[in-house]
């Protein structure tokens, strides 16, 4: 029964089912863009309640966000980015073969995804302390939007509104991150065991697509939800 | 080019996929795409089951004027139900998840799927979607209707509504990831000489439906899922009393149910598609035609979602453009249609089964199909909207369409998955039954609509009661019908006639391995030389097909 060339045939991770590496690189590749692509479709269900509401009621959505934390929205943006370079970085240092950097940058990305997971969680914990959950989520402490300055025109339940999507959304974008610190980890787990060089990177080309695609869905958020209405600020 | 003659019939495996290895480990652990179609045909005949055995109450207590079997939240959970089972988890996987995961590698000359783990998780996810929305049905039910219309979703239901999102939100990720792999499949792992023009019309509709499984289903994901933190949280974005939209619910619910119903049909029309031109022996007229407007039925599908919301209070304006576009949908379907009759003409036709089967969904979908313009028209759709029209149309498309085609590929494709002939009288007899019940469940439902009956009611006036009786009448026949089926394909699989490789004698690559095929699907990976349904003129019989190793000759 053969059907496999004997110079493909030999590569530990060749699957069973694909004729040769190149095509089991090209299939996974595809896979992780096709998959992307769904979480775009995910992504833009809130988007899109986003962009209706924010029309609907701009001096609330700006009202709150100016709540915001700018300060820290903006490290954790930078905090981010940082995270995609280092990313790159380790596919980059994975397909020339240089398996310290490798591994390095593969921790330097976790260490940054965990930093952003981090300053979140202040951020959530500053909003939990300010009654600034929606609705009856946490209910000893019901939304009171009484410490938010409003503009000019702004309704108080706009701007739970304008909460409720805040939270959905940074709160989806986040379960996102901890996914990707959980494949990061795996990569970096099999890294270690030097399972990944110049002639099999697929996996962690893959892993950073799919962390710079967490990446590209906060550098969305960041603008619409801190950055609205800045100008009015006093 | 000389047409491909069938090959000498390899002989019938001792080892194939069925009896390569053994125990409960090797099929729940299988990554072999015919044993996940097969663990797939399983649950998806058992959930079908469950959604039928609602459709018999329904269909009891509307033998007479009064609610008098059901009470109404009891109706109520009845039909939502009904709708949630068959939609989600019988129709939607229905032809992608068994004939779809069996047939699509080895129509493109492949070993498996791209991605045989994840073909295994999307089954295990199906079932735990299934099982949360069992647990729903058990421990009291949902009555929102399997469309969550808010705020009685979010605010005001007292059912189980979360959960029952929560099974199917689950259940979607399996959708997903059939997609996903179908798409990654046909693109990167077709045999040598297996262009995108040459592979049978069964994969553009896969591959069709597989583009709105991916795009579309993340969006009832998360709908449902915003629909859940809203009744939890008890503020949201659905909600006026918070400055939200209900109706923006609906705009996010069709966008996916909508390209949902394209999902359901695209992969019959495939099948029909395979039944036609194999059952009169000649390529499918206008194969190019057919094969792009799958593509455009997907694309167009994701354009029209807003003709279920004519009388929501959408814009009269945005109403005329989804008029529009609704019209302009049914289009390449009609194209299929008139392909599907002009490849009848003149061919040589047999009547077994699968054409039965095939010919029925070319005339019960074109009447699904017609009154769906019906439905499109703005101004009669005011008219019709919610009534028993609606119900008529869809049941027309999806069990006249989608449920015939899923038999006719059944029973088709039969020798291949299991080695075994199905008993061709009881075949036939059963689709007669079914054919003959179907249409007295539903034809008397699209008068009941026009004369003013609403759908989801229970309690009507007494003057509706006769057409009522005829559509019950009907659905017992329609079940006795489907009934038989599931007793000699069970039957068959013990003590069928042994099939050949290619019982049929047919050009298609699953029929060049033999019946059931080999765990890997083909001894040697076959070099594709040959259009799609070439069917050899009797005088031309000599074999240019090619299996790699073997030496090439000159032709």
């Amino acid at each position: 029964m053969g059907h496999e060339h004997p110079a493909e045939h030999g590569h530990a991770a060749l699957q069973h089912h694909f004729e040769n590496m190149e095509q089991q690189r090209e299939a996974s590749t595809l896979g992780m863009w096709v998959f992307l692509v769904t979480e775009i479709m995910f992504f833009g269900g809130m988007f899109l309640a986003y962009t209706l509401y924010r029309s609907k009621y701009p001096e609330a959505f700006a009202s709150a966000s100016n709540h915001l934390d700018l300060k820290l929205g903006a490290i954790n943006t930078v905090v981010l980015i940082l995270s995609s370079f280092t990313m790159a970085m380790a596919v980059y240092s994975t397909q020339i073969g240089k398996r310290r950097n490798q591994i390095i940058s593969l921790a330097l990305t976790l260490l940054l995804g965990a930093t952003f997971l981090g300053i979140k969680a202040v951020e959530y914990h500053q909003k939990y302390e300010d009654h600034l959950i929606p609705g009856r989520v946490v209910p000893s402490r019901p939304f009171d939007a009484s410490g938010v300055h409003l503009l000019p025109g702004a309704n108080p339940h706009n701007v739970e509104m304008f909460y409720w999507i805040y939270f959905a959304m940074t709160g989806m974008h986040a379960v996102h991150m901890i996914i990707g610190i959980g494949i990061i980890s795996i990569i970096l787990f099999w890294a270690i065991r030097g399972k990944y060089g110049p002639e099999y990177h697929n996996p962690v080309e893959v892993s950073g697509l799919y962390w710079h695609f967490v990446d590209i869905v906060w550098i969305f958020l960041f603008p619409l939800l801190y950055l609205l209405g800045r100008h009015l600020e006093h | 080019m000389k047409a491909m003659e069938t090959f000498e019939a390899p002989k019938p495996a001792r080892i194939n996929y069925l009896n390569a290895t053994y125990g409960l480990k090797s099929w729940l652990l299988t990554k072999d795409h015919k044993r996940i179609a097969l663990l797939y045909l399983g649950s998806i005949s058992f959930f079908f089951f469950i959604g039928g055995l609602y459709a018999m109450f329904i269909r009891l207590e509307l033998l007479t004027p009064q609610g008098d079997l059901l009470q109404s939240t009891t109706y109520n959970k009845v039909f939502t139900q009904h709708g949630i089972i068959m939609v989600f988890f019988f129709l939607i996987p229905s032809i992608p998840a068994t004939l779809g995961n069996f047939l699509v590698p080895m129509m493109i000359g492949a070993k498996d799927l791209a991605f045989p783990r994840i073909n295994l998780l999307s089954w295990y996810i199906y079932l735990l979607g299934g099982l949360v929305t069992i647990y729903a049905l058990l421990a009291g039910g949902i009555d929102t209707g399997w469309t969550f219309y808010t705020p009685f979703s979010t605010t005001f239901s007292n059912s189980y509504v979360i959960a029952a999102g929560l099974g199917i939100f689950i259940n979607g990720f399996s959708s997903i990831l059939t997609g996903l792999n179908f798409i990654v499949t046909i693109h990167t792992m077709r045999a040598p000489g297996m262009t995108w023009f040459r592979m049978p019309l069964f994969i553009w509709a896969h591959y069709a439906t597989s583009l709105v499984m991916i795009l579309g289903t993340p969006v009832i994901a998360i709908t449902i899922l915003l629909l859940a933190f809203e009744r939890l949280a008890h503020v949201g974005i659905f909600d006026p009393a918070a400055g939200g939209d209900p109706v923006l619910f609906q705009h996010l619910f069709w966008f996916y149910s909508h390209p949902a119903v394209y999902i359901m049909v695209l992969p019959g029309m495939g099948v029909v598609s395979e039944l036609i031109a194999n059952f009169s022996r000649k390529n499918i007229f206008g194969y190019s035609f057919v094969a792009f407007s799958s593509l455009a039925i997907a694309v167009f599908g994701f354009l029209v979602w807003g003709h279920h919301l004519f009388v929501a209070s959408q814009s009269v304006y945005a109403g005329m453009i989804f008029s529009f576009l609704s019209f302009a949908v049914a289009i390449p379907s009609a194209i299929k249609v008139f392909n599907w009759t002009a490849t009848l003409y003149k061919a040589s036709i047999s009547y077994d089964t699968p054409m039965l089967y095939a010919l029925g969904f070319i005339g019960l979908f074109t009447i699904g199909g017609m009154t769906g313009l019906f439905l499109a028209s703005l101004a009669v759709d005011v008219h019709l909207s919610d009534t028993y029209f609606i119900v008529a149309h869809f049941h027309y498309i999806m069990v006249g369409g989608t449920l015939l085609a899923y038999l006719g590929g059944l029973h088709y494709w039969w020798p291949k998955i299991t080695g075994r002939m199905y008993p061709e009288g009881w075949a036939r007899f059963s689709a007669l039954i079914v054919f003959v019940g179907f249409n007295l469940t539903f034809l008397p439902q699209f008068v009941l609509g026009y004369m003013g009956m609403p759908r989801r009611y229970h309690v009507y006036p007494p003057e509706f009661q006769v057409l009522h009786v005829l559509s019950t009448a009907g659905a017992s026949i329609l079940g006795f019908g489907l009934l038989i089926p599931l007793v000699y394909l069970i039957w068959s699989m013990r003590y069928g006639k042994i099939a050949s490789a290619n019982p049929w004698n047919l050009p298609g690559l699953e029929w060049q391995t033999s019946s059931p095929p080999p765990t890997e699907n083909f001894e040697l990976t076959p070099i594709v030389t040959w259009e799609a349904y070439e069917f050899a003129p009797p005088e031309e019989t000599e074999v240019v097909g090619k299996f790699r190793d073997q030496p090439v000759e000159e032709v």
